[in-house]
Order: C-alpha cells, then sequence, then structure tokens
C-alpha cells in the first residue's frame, strides 16, 4: 500500500486548518457573547432560583456587581479572552463552580458515551450494511430495513424508557440508570461499564439506522460498479469483491457521512444521559442556557466546535487514505 | 430484536476497553449493592447548586450536615440545637443572646466557638458575598461575640419571628481563612455539625453522606445517607421500581401506581406550598373588585384538587396555611364552586351578560389574561381550570404559557399563577407579598394590592412579640385578604413520597415550598432504619 506517500501533504493540510480554525472560533465565542447581550434572562434571578421571591431587587443587583454581568459587552469579551490566553476558562455561574472543573468532572462520561456508541454503530451498521445489500431483496435485508424504519421513528426518550423497562425492571440484567450502583464508594470501571451499556446501546441503536441504510444503499450502489463486475469476472471469492472491492468505494462517501452525523450524536447522547441520570454535558449545557451563564456555555460550545473541526480534519486525512485519487498536498 | 445481544456484549467490552484508557478507573472496588451496611438511599429532582448554608443551601435547617442555632422538631416548633436553649430576646426586641452549646465539634474535629456563628452570619450580610439570603436578614445589624460562648444578634427593629431566621446551618470559620466565600472548595466539599458527615458529590448523579459518630444529639441510627439526583419524574419512578432507592419524592399521579405494589408504602405530606392566581390592581377587570370575589368563588378548587392534583392537595383559601397556629378558620369558603352567589355578585356590580355570553360593564368585556410559567405543567393546568370556571360565570380568560423573562415585565397587567409559601411564620412571605410599600417591585407585590388595614395587620404581626397580639393581626390580614381578593388562592399541594416498607423512624411534617435534600420527608433521616 502506499498510504505513507498519499499522506503526505498532512503536515500542510493540519497546519493550515489550525489556522482557519482560529477566527472560526474567535467567531463563535463572539457569537456566543452577543447572544448572551440578546437574551433577556437575568442570570442573578436565575440564580436565587425559587428565593427569587423573597429577594430584594438591591441583593440581586449586589450579585450582578459581584460577577461584572452588567459590564459593556466588549468589556465583559475581552476579560473572558484574556482570562481564556491566562488558561482560565471562568466561573459557571449555574454550576458554582470554576468551568474547568465543570468540563473535568463531566466532559469524561460524555465523551465515553458518545465514542463507544459512534464506534459500536460505525461497526455495526458496516457490518449489517454490507451483508442486507449482499443479498439484496433477501428475507435480511428485508428484515433489516424494517427495523430500520421503525427505530427511526422512535423517540430516543422513548426507546431508553423502554430499554429500563424490558432490561432493568423486567428482566433485571443491567441497572436502570446511575454511572455506578447507587451505594457504590467509587468509580469501579467494572461498574461503570455495566452502567454503560444500556445508555450506549440505546444511544448506538437510536443512531444506527441512518448510517446502516447508507451503507446498505451504498454497497449495493457499488456492487454493481465496473470495477467490481471486473473483480467478479476475474473469478475472485464474493467475500473479497464485496469486503475488498464494493465496501471500500462505498465507505468513502459514509467517512463524510460520520463527520456531519456527529451533533446529531451529541444531541442524542444529551437525551440518553437524562434518561439514563448520567452526569454528562448535556444536562449541564441545558441549565447554562437557560441560566444565561456565558462563560460554561462559551465553553462548551467552543468544545463542540473543536470536536467538529478536528473530526472534520480527520476525516479528509482519512478520505485520503482511503482514496487515491485525492490528494492533500494540492 | 435478534441483533441485541451482539451490541450488548460488544459495548460493554468498548466501555471496559475505554475506560482503562481513558485512564478513569480509580483504585477501590464498591461496596456491593443496595441494602447492605444500614445506608439509606433517597432520590429527589432537586439538586442543590452548593451545599454552603451561607449561600441558599438548607437555610430553614434540616439540612443533614449542618446544624443552626436552633431546629425544627416534627411540628416545626423551635427547639434549641447548636444553641443550648432558645436564645433570648432583650425587651426591646432588639437584641437576641444566644448560649452556646457546650463540646461540639465540626466534622473536622475542631471545636464549635461563638465566631463561628459570627462568621456565618456576617458572611451573609457582606454584599460581597452572592447570598440571595441576605433580603431575609434585612433586620440585622451586627452580630458579635463578647465570649466564645455567646453570640449576641442587634437588630435595626423589632423583628417578633426573629428566631425563625437561626436554623440557618453554622459553617467552621477557618474553613474560609483566606478565600472567596463565593469560590471555596468549601461550597462542594462542605464540613459542618450535623448528623451526617460529606463524604463526596458527584453533581448531576449523587451525594454521598456518613454518619457523624460523635453528633452531639446522638450518633444516627443508620451508618450513611446517599441522596440520588434524578431529575425526570419518570426515570425516578423506574428506579424507584427497581428497587434502588429506599424513599423519593414522585408526583402524585406516579407515586399512587406504588399503592397497590407489596413492600412500598406512600406518604402524602401537607405543605405550606399553595398555589394562586395573582389578580393585578392595573387591570381595568381584575381591578374591579367584583370580578375578584365572583371568580373566588367561582372556581371549583375541590375539582382542582382531585383533578389536577390527583388528590395530593386541599383547597386553599390564604396564605396561611390551614395546619399552622395562625391561620384564621373563617375565611374558608366552599370547596366546590358556587355559581350563584358569583352570578349574583356580577349582576349587582352592573356587569350584565352580553349577547355571546360574556358579560359587559361600561362598554368593557370582563376579559383578561393568566399567565403561567410555560414549563410548569402543574401551574397550566391549574390556568386551565380556572379558565373554564371562569366561563361558566360570563367572564372569558385566555390562558398564556410563558417563560419568566416574558413575564415579569407583564406582571402589572395581567393576571398570573403564582406559588410559594412557608410553614414557619406568616411574616415570611406575606410581609413582601401584599405589602403596599412593595408594591410593583418585581414579585414581592407585582399586583400593587394596598389595603392600610392590611400594612398595619402586617407590621403589627412583626412588632409584636406577644403571641397573642401576632395572632390577632394575621386574623385582621387574612379576613382583610379574604375581603379584598388581591388573589384566588387555589390549592395548597401535598408532597408525595414512595418509601420502602422496610423504612422505619418516618415522621412526615409540615413542608415548604423548597424541599430537596434539605427539608423533605427524611428531615430526620438520622432516626431511620430499615428492616432487612
Amino acid at each position: 500500500m502506499t498510504g505513507r506517500r498519499r499522506l503526505a501533504g498532512a503536515g500542510t493540510v493540519v497546519r493550515r486548518r489550525l489556522l482557519v480554525a482560529v477566527p472560526v472560533l474567535a467567531a463563535t465565542s463572539m457569537g456566543m457573547f452577543a447572544l448572551g447581550a440578546a437574551s433577556p434572562i437575568d442570570p442573578a434571578q436565575q440564580y436565587a432560583g425559587a428565593a427569587a421571591f423573597t429577594t430584594s431587587e438591591e441583593n440581586l443587583a449586589q450579585i450582578r456587581a459581584n460577577w461584572g454581568v452588567d459590564d459593556p459587552l466588549p468589556v465583559q469579551y475581552a476579560r473572558w479572552v484574556g482570562n481564556l490566553l491566562r488558561g482560565d476558562l471562568g466561573w459557571s455561574t449555574s454550576r458554582h463552580e470554576p468551568v474547568t472543573s465543570v468540563l473535568a468532572s463531566r466532559a469524561g462520561w460524555t465523551l465515553l458515551l458518545v465514542g463507544t456508541a459512534l464506534a459500536l454503530v460505525l461497526v455495526a451498521s458496516v457490518l449489517l450494511g454490507t451483508l442486507a445489500a449482499y443479498r439484496r431483496g433477501g428475507w435480511f435485508d428485508r428484515a433489516l430495513r424494517a427495523v430500520a424504519y421503525a427505530v427511526q421513528s422512535m423517540p430516543v426518550f422513548w426507546i431508553g424508557l423502554a430499554a429500563i423497562a424490558v432490561f432493568a425492571l423486567s428482566l433485571g440484567w443491567l441497572p436502570a440508570g446511575g454511572l455506578t450502583d447507587i451505594t457504590a464508594t467509587s468509580t469501579d470501571p467494572a461498574d461503570v461499564a455495566r452502567h454503560l451499556v444500556l445508555p450506549v446501546t440505546v444511544l448506538a441503536i437510536s443512531q444506527a439506522p441512518w448510517f446502516v441504510l447508507f451503507v446498505r444503499d451504498a454497497v449495493a450502489e457499488s456492487l454493481r460498479d465496473d470495477h467490481v463486475l471486473a473483480a467478479r469476472a476475474r473469478g475472485l471469492p464474493g467475500r473479497v469483491v464485496l469486503f475488498g472491492h464494493a465496501l471500500r468505494t462505498a465507505l468513502l462517501p459514509f467517512l463524510t457521512l460520520v463527520g456531519t452525523h456527529l451533533p446529531e450524536l451529541v444531541g442524542g447522547a444529551v437525551l440518553v444521559e437524562t434518561v439514563f441520570s448520567l452526569p454528562g454535558l448535556g444536562a449541564v449545557t441545558v441549565e447554562a442556557a437557560l441560566g444565561a451563564d456565558f462563560p460554561l456555555l462559551a465553553a462548551t460550545t467552543l468544545a463542540t466546535a473543536v470536536v467538529v473541526l478536528t473530526a472534520n480534519l480527520l476525516t479528509d486525512l482519512a478520505y485520503a487514505a482511503a482514496d487515491p485519487r485525492v490528494r492533500l498536498d494540492d | 430484536m435478534a441483533i441485541r445481544p451482539k451490541p450488548v456484549r460488544v459495548a460493554a467490552v468498548l466501555a471496559a476497553a475505554l475506560l482503562v484508557v481513558a485512564g478513569c478507573s480509580s483504585p477501590t472496588a464498591s461496596t456491593g449493592g443496595p441494602g447492605n451496611s444500614g445506608t439509606l438511599v433517597v432520590a429527589t429532582a432537586g439538586e442543590p447548586d452548593t451545599l454552603n448554608p451561607v449561600l441558599n443551601y438548607g437555610v430553614d435547617g434540616a439540612s443533614l450536615i449542618f446544624d443552626g442555632l436552633v431546629a425544627r422538631d416534627a411540628r416545626n416548633d423551635l427547639v434549641p440545637a447548636l444553641a443550648r436553649e432558645l436564645p433570648t430576646v432583650s425587651a426591646d426586641g432588639k437584641t437576641v443572646t444566644a448560649k452556646l452549646r457546650e463540646g461540639v465539634l465540626f466534622h473536622d474535629g475542631s471545636p464549635l466557638t461563638a465566631q463561628d456563628v459570627v462568621f456565618t452570619y456576617q458572611a451573609v450580610l457582606d454584599p460581597a458575598v452572592d447570598s440571595t439570603l441576605r433580603s431575609d436578614l434585612d433586620m440585622l445589624a451586627s452580630v458579635a461575640a463578647p465570649d466564645p460562648a455567646t453570640v449576641v444578634f442587634t437588630l435595626k427593629y423589632a423583628y417578633a419571628p426573629f428566631l425563625q431566621r437561626l436554623a440557618l446551618g453554622i459553617v467552621p470559620a477557618k474553613a474560609f481563612a483566606g478565600q472567596d466565600i463565593n469560590k471555596a472548595t468549601f461550597n462542594r466539599k462542605p464540613v459542618g455539625t450535623g448528623p451526617y458527615r460529606f463524604t463526596s458529590w458527584t453533581p448531576g448523579d449523587r451525594l454521598v453522606l456518613a454518619a457523624n459518630e460523635t453528633y452531639w444529639d446522638g450518633k444516627p441510627a443508620n451508618s450513611g445517607v446517599v441522596v440520588a439526583f434524578v431529575a425526570d419524574d419518570n426515570v425516578r419512578a423506574q428506579r424507584m421500581r427497581a428497587g434502588e432507592f429506599d424513599a423519593a419524592e414522585l408526583a402524585p399521579k406516579l407515586a399512587s401506581g406504588f399503592e397497590s405494589r407489596d413492600g412500598y408504602r406512600v406518604h402524602k405530606v401537607p405543605t405550606a406550598d399553595y398555589r394562586g392566581v395573582m389578580l393585578p390592581m392595573g387591570n381595568p377587570v381584575t381591578g374591579d373588585p367584583a370580578i375578584r370575589k365572583a371568580l373566588n368563588v367561582a372556581v371549583d378548587r375541590q375539582a382542582m384538587v382531585t383533578g389536577v392534583l390527583g388528590g395530593a392537595g386541599e383547597p386553599a383559601f390564604g396564605p396561611v396555611p390551614p395546619t399552622s397556629e395562625y391561620a384564621e378558620p373563617t375565611i374558608a369558603g366552599k370547596p366546590g364552586a358556587d355559581v350563584a352567589a358569583a352570578t349574583a355578585e356580577l349582576d349587582a356590580a352592573g356587569w350584565k351578560p352580553g349577547p355571546d355570553g360574556i358579560r359587559v360593564k361600561d362598554g368593557r368585556q370582563a376579559a383578561f389574561t393568566i399567565l403561567y410559567p410555560a414549563t410548569d405543567s402543574l401551574r397550566k393546568e391549574l390556568a386551565l381550570a380556572v379558565t373554564a370556571d371562569a366561563k361558566k360565570v360570563g367572564i372569558t380568560v385566555t390562558p398564556e404559557g410563558l417563560t419568566w423573562d416574558a413575564i415579569t415585565p407583564r406582571m402589572k397587567r395581567d393576571a398570573l399563577i403564582m406559588g410559594y409559601g412557608t410553614p414557619y411564620d406568616p411574616d415570611f412571605v406575606s410581609y413582601k407579598l401584599f405589602s403596599s410599600a412593595f408594591a410593583g417591585q418585581g414579585f414581592f407585590n407585582p399586583g400593587s394590592y394596598r389595603s392600610a388595614v392590611t400594612d398595619a395587620a402586617l407590621q403589627a404581626g412583626r412588632d409584636n412579640a406577644d403571641p397573642a397580639a401576632r395572632k390577632a393581626a394575621y386574623a385582621t390580614f387574612q379576613k382583610q385578604l379574604a375581603a379584598d381578593v388581591p388573589w384566588v388562592f387555589l390549592t395548597y399541594l401535598q408532597h408525595t413520597y414512595v418509601l420502602k416498607d422496610a423504612v422505619t423512624g418516618v415522621t412526615p411534617r409540615v413542608e415548604p415550598h423548597e424541599h430537596d435534600v434539605a427539608n423533605s420527608i427524611w428531615w430526620n433521616v438520622h432516626t431511620w432504619t430499615k428492616e432487612s
């Protein structure tokens, strides 16, 4: 294989992408602050919660002054960027702790959930989609498509509650929620893994139909391509033709699909975290938006932007590795 | 679903593999499933933002981790806690002196001194501290410690229920030395004097507490408490069904599913938590006393309790809960609707039915809008019930669900479903909600209700230390509200909890609006035990 030569221009591409990333991230964060300024929500009132009904305006004004949220927007933004450059992401007003510690304690679980589910979806959809395409119109193909359409129409929330009802309540095989057993004193990996089986599977199943149907169509399509027909004509075994020729061609657009589908996966993760009471980033992001907590919101938005930019870069690199026609160095 | 077994196994392996890669593992093992070691597990929706009493955690006591100078017993009566006996009040009502209990230790082993009490209250008063509690301690001028066992509070004015404000948890001063109280690590790793010491808190998941073996009031009957935070009602119910929790707060309709279930029981706990319609004086329709009085008798409170609350509530006629010693029994009306009385009231005031059935007076239709927070399904259903009842007497109500930031600017002109209430003292919420001095100030008296009689009664209630005089003042207050109807009070809620039958020692008491880790049915969890 000539993968090394194909990735010859990768360094340049990475550098160029990093240069583009800086203005993109700056624009994203500025947009966050502009939205914040336009928001009618008073963060101090959100902070007070139910006590807002007994808290005087003077008291709320003192709290706003302590936070500096009444300062002009450019002043707030400059302060935020200044702190960011010093490695300080600011103070989360909705969580009452530094933004860095919110991210540190929660981002890992969301990444673990999304990452595992994504890996599961990729493996399962490539396998199932290819098999279905190989015997297009057969019983497996028809059953798979029927199931995929059915799952596609089910809300994630519903799948989650149904999975709890079956596997946690009726069968008692798996826990209904939480990250560890409720009386556990530490995060034991085996315990966490057992607790993540249902959420990961539910997230994967809810996201799978898209991928499965796409792989099936793409492989079925490429099975009729000239080079595949040629491979068949040469008398290569069916398995080699299917996985070596047809699937490889079909995988290229699939890589792009994975990149664009990432935000949807994160959206599904928010709901899954709610159903299974997982302490991930989903719930706090919603809370931050409702509580006008811009330091936290800006941080999660930036983190998401970084992940998406990285995913796009990796997709392009993978594309170059997989397709001899794509060159990075031009 | 033939494909399921494989992905499950793959996911388990992948999850375990990723965990190891991500380095999230920590060396110790779990202590086994629920039911072992006498640890109780309770579940609630409301998670505190902080565990520091200065920043509003468990300010009314029962916070499990902290003690106040005073505490409340099963009848919500004040009893001494960190104070040796109930603090004494000077004749002019402006000096309150507390003597501290001897030999009380914080969880870190350091002794409690008067300086800690002074620090706690001074922190609340400090404008640099983000405490909303400052508004409740308006009357407090200063606090001092003449000796290590004595605390003296000096008030700006006599405030009869001041001792009720002393249930606030006391924090150790030295834990904050050289730190910004707003950002101190203490807020997430607290140290108190209470029946439970802090072990760990995973926000969004659980708070783990261990019994304080050296608690001054006797060591807890169990070895610890885990508070699970599960925001979604349905999820909480399912996990309760799976047997994970010993006690959980659930919405009435979900809780009733457990009544017939073996091994569980349901507690309906009375509260001071009311819901009502605030009728603004600035609206020409709701500003008319006849409309307000007609509406007050036209609403079917009993139907709301049965239909909207699933039986977990009782009709409300005023802001002082029927369980309070200050409740005035004569203001209670009929629990059902009295359409005849409402019609008579409207007819007499000149609101005549128009051609479309809607009443009209001086060319103005009897129509107004009731706002409610859109995410609160209970308030929405109450708004719809009021709309239906009003229609029967010829008043058109338009219910409108909005977010709070959209509601706030409209409160002076449009009616609003509001709710609050505390069982501790009638002064607490009502003084700001119904005094003319607070008319039009944010949430305090948004409808700008003004009555000299009400003002005088509320003032007398806080000025007079004499219980009989206070009782008379609040009787006047409640009667005046019933006559003026600035609000149509609808219902008091009951908080519903599901408990395992194996749990004993539970003593529900009247609860306030706010209840989460602190002040729920597990207020005395240190006396609970679980049979195994």
